[in-house]
């Protein structure tokens, strides 16, 4: 009987500016029926992981553009290790390089979603992971 | 779930653990069946904390403000738990939560708890939800509660009209000063609060709002006080906070703040009650194949008395289980 919707926290790592992928794919993602919780620019690691935690998600997305997705990410995994929140599906979009996104899904990133992929995909990957 | 997995997380929520804090709450949200249990154990532990609600229409600055008050209300070393409701989209089911981009800093200190809330706009789900959540921060002895709500839609009004101290934002430019009172939104406010001072017609919102008090017909409540503030450059928010706890302990002295509890209360029990009632009769209205359409269109039954059969089916089922 439980009425569980999808949450899902759509969060801006370090100082980027880059906000459009970020708020495209949150109104794609709340027009899909998920509940977003979006944070805003300029999200300290241990911010997006307190977040997610008191929003109790069952995915973040991260969007970056600024490069600094090298110097984030191992921080925001270790962080939600910590937390005990392994069990968030973790998903990430925006500028980053084909040869750094086999180290990031190393980490645990799930999958990254860089410029001109179809919002659509995003949304079809989350509900095939997190049911609904 | 086991009593004893139960147990486990009303400690977990007495002692301040963020990941149980947030679970309970999706429990309840959810409507998951345990929840009712939670709830129930959660109860003696309930009561404690003040609970401010803050509405007014969208982009008031109630985020930032909420925001502003949290932090004034931890350097007078109170912990602090916020619940942030936006609406649901109506025809998607999904919702978009932005009040935490206000209160980015906030995320990382442990005395404080922000939770978002689509309303997902079933009958007295929104009321229940809330509720709940405001019961799991007060098992955690969050000392403050702040209840954000869009001043639109009565299920979010009614919410915020049985906190202990209710809060009402305005602000200069949204023109209509005979909106104000028809809405009747300046009855519900203890305090009524016009943000971004810092912009053109302020005072003008202020005794506008002024001269729609001396017209209210006179009330058993104390009349409300108007204050002003800028969120955004944070002025006016200590004194709109000595407002706020004054009218707390007024309210206690003089049984206010008991009457208010007994509102809430009796809100609570409506909710739960309208959420079971509503949710048995859309079951069986939304089953095509138990033929109730057909007996109405036939002219056998009428929607009274269908709705009459309804009942005692329902009640019939409750003495079962
Ligand atoms: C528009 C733009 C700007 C605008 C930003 C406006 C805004 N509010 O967003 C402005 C003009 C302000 C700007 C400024 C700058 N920019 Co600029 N900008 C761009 C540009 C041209 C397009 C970005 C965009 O909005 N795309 C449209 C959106 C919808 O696409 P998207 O964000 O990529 O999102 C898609 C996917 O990536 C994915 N996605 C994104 N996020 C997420 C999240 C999740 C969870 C998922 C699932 C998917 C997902 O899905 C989306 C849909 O397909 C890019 C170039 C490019 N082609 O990307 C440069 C670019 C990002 N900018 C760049 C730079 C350098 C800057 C500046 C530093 C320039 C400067 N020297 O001043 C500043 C810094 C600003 C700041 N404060 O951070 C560089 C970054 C280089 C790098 N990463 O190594 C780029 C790549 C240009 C380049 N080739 O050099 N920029
Ligand atoms: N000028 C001015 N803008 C403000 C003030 N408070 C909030 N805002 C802005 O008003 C907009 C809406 O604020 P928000 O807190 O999200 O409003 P809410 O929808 O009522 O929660 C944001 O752009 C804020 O920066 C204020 O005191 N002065
Ligand atoms: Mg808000």
């Amino acid at each position: 009987m439980s009425e569980g919707r999808i949450r899902v926290l759509i969060a801006k790592p370090g100082l980027d500016g880059h906000d459009r992928g970020a708020k495209v794919l949150a109104r794609a993602m709340r027009d899909a029926g998920f509940e977003v919780i979006y944070t805003g620019l300029r999200q300290t690691p241990d911010q997006i992981v307190s977040a997610a935690v008191q929003e109790d998600v069952d995915v973040i997305g991260l969007s970056i553009l600024s490069g600094a997705h090298n110097h984030l990410f191992p921080r925001i995994m270790q962080l939600l290790e910590e937390a005990g929140a392994e069990h968030i599906l973790v998903i990430a979009g925006g500028v980053i390089p084909e040869e750094d996104i086999p180290a990031l899904e190393k980490l645990g990133v799930s999958r990254v979603f860089t410029p001109g992929t179809p919002t659509s995909e995003a949304i079809g990957f989350i509900r095939e992971r997190v049911g609904a | 779930m086991e009593r004893c997995e139960i147990d486990a997380m009303i400690s977990g929520i007495r002692d301040n653990r963020p990941g149980t804090l947030a679970r309970a709450i999706s429990m309840i949200e959810d409507e998951e069946p345990d929840s009712a249990h939670l709830l129930e154990g959660l109860h003696p532990f309930t009561g404690g904390s003040h609970v401010v609600g803050i509405t007014g229409p969208p982009g008031s600055g109630k985020s930032t403000l909420t925001d502003r008050i949290t932090k004034h209300l931890r350097k007078r070393s109170k912990s602090v738990g916020v619940v942030a409701v936006d609406p649901t989209s109506p025809f998607s089911g999904g919702a978009l939560l932005g009040d935490r981009t206000r209160m980015g800093d906030l995320a990382t200190d442990p005395e404080v708890f922000i939770r978002s809330m689509g309303t997902r706009g079933s009958l007295g789900g929104l009321s229940r939800a809330v509720y709940g959540a405001i019961k799991v921060l007060e098992a955690a002895a969050k000392d403050v509660i702040l209840v954000e709500t869009v001043g639109v839609g009565q299920s979010e009004v009614d919410i915020a009209r049985v906190a202990d101290t209710v809060v009402v934002v305005f602000v200069p430019g949204l023109g209509d000063d005979v909106q104000a009172i028809k809405a009747g939104i300046t009855e519900i406010g203890d305090l009524l609060v016009v943000n971004k001072a810092d912009l053109p017609g302020a005072s003008r919102v202020e005794s506008v709002l002024e001269s729609t008090l001396n017209l209210a017909p006179p009330r058993e409540e104390p009349a409300p006080k108007i204050a002003s503030a800028s969120a955004e450059r944070d002025e006016g928010v200590e004194e709109l906070l000595d407002l706020i706890e004054e009218h707390r302990n007024l309210a206690r002295e003089s049984g206010l703040l008991e009457l208010r509890r007994r509102m809430r209360a009796r809100a609570e029990i409506t909710a739960i009650l309208a959420r079971r009632v509503s949710r048995h009769t859309e079951g069986y209205l939304s089953d095509g194949d138990n033929g109730w359409y057909r007996r109405l269109t036939r002219g056998e039954v009428s929607p009274g008395e269908l709705a009459e059969e309804l009942w005692s089916k329902l009640l019939g089922q409750e003495s079962e289980g």
